[in-house]
């Protein structure tokens, strides 16, 4: 009796995707720190963390995109696009607040969203055309705005660069900010009536339609929040790399993707939690910055981020049809 | 109803559809609608810059456009099944680096060329097992291989380029064949475009891509491989990138890891342009070659126009969005249209 609630209790772990990925970053980590103790110092963390904390807020978003069932690949556009917003009204009003700058970047991220989303709920246009056409558009737009021109870190008021890097109890504003979109979302996500809406949509929109949940309404929110996290990164990213460009983020797309693959998200949607795709933007993280202490060229981050992604999808993919079939054996007996 | 007696209803009205009508019906295809907006570009262009309209300059913007207008056609296969490759720009970039890295050590064309077409054809079977036998969504295995595959390149090549090809070489990408001003990558296009044409509309094989496209379980359950339809699809996808790899190495002439970034977006937006519906089962070969033509000369007529090429990303964007929208408008026209004159009798 005891063995086997044992087995159970493994075969339950196992199937969390949170507990499975955080046993591979273990195992990852393991080697790495036993070659470069320094890895897992306190400054290195701190760096990795912040890093990746833009890439987080926005695998965010995207992962509500993916969890409706869809997808959003318009989402460097909207960084480049409010990031240039941000860094040209700080160019000409260097004295603005950097709590204003991120107001306005949350603001135009909102519209932006909110026109992907009214053009696949309303539109009927599939997710992945609607932002095929609005990556090109937003794109298009950045150019327009700047003229083809860049802001430059001199033309950034002081206040506005130093802000993701000022700290506040040793953690700095950019990672206080990403702990808070994570947490706001995972209660978002798991404990409000309109985040178990989009679960319910994503797992099965006819059996969600006719609980009476408004796939039309959930389809806008998505992209909503989606749209608007980009925002915030995007006046984010302008402060960080004290540079605004027209080519900014450009394929940022496929990585917040990759993070919500990663964190176990499904692409035919209703499965995945928040925290698998922070640890899967964590993932990335390690994976990155581990290669330089591997000797491994930087050259073949692309290769092995590639690979990592194919392996923890087959994974994902083996383990879902060994639970299906799983419970398709409990019904029969 | 069953399904025989819908169809005799539908083509009795068909039948009994005024010549209005069976206008109407005519001039709403997006296809129709596409060859219109390519006769608009052509007029206002020309209306614009007297340069526009001349035949040397007309075929001369061709190498502009034509191998991602080669590589939409393998993609209309793919996307007709409901399935998307969005690894095929880093297929064309590890091609490249072999075909480039292999010229260094001075191997003939023809070896070149068969080298390149293996691996392309390699990578794309590849990506077709990976998606069929595990059963994994095309788009998250294309996520995972794009950056497999171009990171290979980038792995081996670095910040490096490869200039050194054998002397003629050049000749594929660049030069127009003997005694016409038609470039020999257009006429490829050409040929290609006809043989995808036949092989969509004229062939068994074609058929079963639309019954699988409409439904995959459906198409299985009368008899269809699907699985194997599919691999057969991605594996052709890889053969082209092999080839556009040889046709873009000989038009530049020069190997870089980041060789033809961001052509994935673009050619499925070519395919999508052209009428093939995303979800799968519906489109044409000839949409999707107005969609490209559409596509290369606004671009070759903004330039003329000294627009920049960001602008016309937007123009591009939009007219994607169009491409669905339009076709859903106006199937909610003609639905009503024919409630009323149902309603009428």
């Amino acid at each position: 009796m005891a063995e086997s609630s044992a087995k159970a209790f493994v075969q339950r772990a196992m199937a969390r995707r949170e507990l499975t990925l955080m046993m591979l970053l273990v195992v990852l980590l393991v080697p790495i720190t036993i070659r470069s103790p320094l890895f897992l110092s306190p400054s290195n963390v701190n760096r990795i963390l912040n890093d990746m904390a833009i890439l987080a807020i926005v695998a965010i978003g995207e992962f509500f995109v993916i969890l409706s069932g869809g997808i959003d690949l318009s989402v460097g556009s909207i960084i480049a696009f409010t990031g240039m917003v941000c860094g040209m009204i700080n160019e000409s009003y260097p004295a603005i607040s950097p709590f204003v700058l991120l107001l306005i970047g949350l603001s135009v991220g909102f519209f932006m969203g909110l026109t992907n989303g009214v053009l696949v709920a309303y539109g009927k246009i599939p997710p992945i055309i609607t932002t095929l056409g609005t990556v090109n558009i937003y794109r298009g737009l950045t150019f327009l705005l700047s003229g083809g021109s860049w802001v430059t870190a001199h033309e950034l008021s002081v206040a506005y660069i130093a802000f993701p890097r000022n700290t506040f109890l040793g953690v700095s504003y950019l990672l206080w900010i990403a702990f808070a979109v994570l947490g706001v979302f995972y209660y978002f996500s798991r404990y409000t009536r309109m985040g178990r809406e989009i679960y319910a949509i994503g797992g099965n929109p006819t059996a969600a339609k006719f609980v009476g949940v408004s796939e039309n309404k959930i389809r806008v929110v998505v992209f909503l929040v989606s749209g608007t996290l980009c925002g915030l990164a995007g006046a984010l990213w302008t402060a960080r790399y004290a540079s605004a460009v027209n080519e900014m983020a450009t394929g940022f797309e496929m990585q917040a993707v990759a993070a919500c693959v990663l964190g176990g998200v499904n692409f035919s949607g209703g499965a995945g939690g928040i925290i698998g795709v922070a640890l899967g933007t964590l993932f990335l993280g390690v994976v990155t910055n581990a290669l330089p202490v591997v000797y491994l060229s930087v050259f073949w981050q692309t290769f092995v981020q590639g690979l990592i992604i194919l392996i923890a999808l087959a994974l994902n993919t083996i383990s879902d049809q060994r639970k299906h079939r799983r419970m398709l054996a409990q019904r029969r007996a | 109803m069953d399904k025989r007696t819908d169809l005799v209803s539908k083509g009795r009205l068909i039948d009994e559809m005024s010549f209005k009508s069976r206008f109407i019906e005519f001039i709403t295809q997006w296809e129709v609608i596409l060859v219109f907006i390519a006769i608009g570009v052509f007029i206002f262009f020309n209306a614009k810059s007297r340069y526009f309209l001349d035949w040397f300059n007309l075929m001369n913007a061709t190498f502009q456009f034509s191998e991602k207008a080669i590589m939409a056609l393998p993609m209309i296969f793919i996307i007709m099944c409901g399935d998307i490759d969005i690894s095929i720009a880093s297929i064309i970039a590890l091609c490249a680096y072999v075909v480039g890295n292999t010229a260094l050590s001075g191997a003939s064309i023809p070896t070149l060329i068969a080298l390149s077409l293996l691996v392309g054809t390699l990578a794309g079977l590849f990506n077709g097992v990976m998606i069929t036998t595990l059963n994994m969504p095309a788009i998250a295995v294309t996520l995972a291989t794009q950056s497999i595959f171009r990171g290979i390149s980038i792995g081996l090549l670095g910040d490096q380029a490869r200039t050194k090809f054998p002397k003629n070489f050049g000749i594929f990408g660049q030069q127009f064949i003997p005694g016409t001003i038609i470039p020999i990558e257009f006429a490829l296009y050409l040929a290609l475009m006809l043989l995808f044409a036949f092989v969509l509309h004229k062939t068994t094989y074609g058929r079963r891509l639309y019954a699988i496209g409409n439904s995959a379980e459906a198409a299985r359950f009368s008899g269809i491989n699907v699985k194997m339809m599919r691999i057969i699809n991605f594996t052709l996808t890889g053969f082209f990138c092999g080839l556009t790899a040889i046709l873009l190495a000989s038009r530049i002439l020069s190997v870089r890891s980041n060789i033809a970034t961001g052509w994935d977006l673009e050619i499925i937006t070519l395919v999508v342009l052209g009428g093939v519906a995303i979800t799968g089962g519906r489109g044409t070969v000839f949409g999707v070659f107005i969609g490209s033509l559409v596509v290369g000369y606004l671009k070759f007529g903004m330039g003329l126009l000294k627009l920049s090429g960001t602008l016309m990303t937007i123009v591009i964007g939009s007219l994607l969005i169009c491409a669905v929208l339009l076709p859903r408008l106006l199937d909610l026209y003609k639905a009503n249209r024919k409630l009323k004159i149902q309603a009428q009798r």
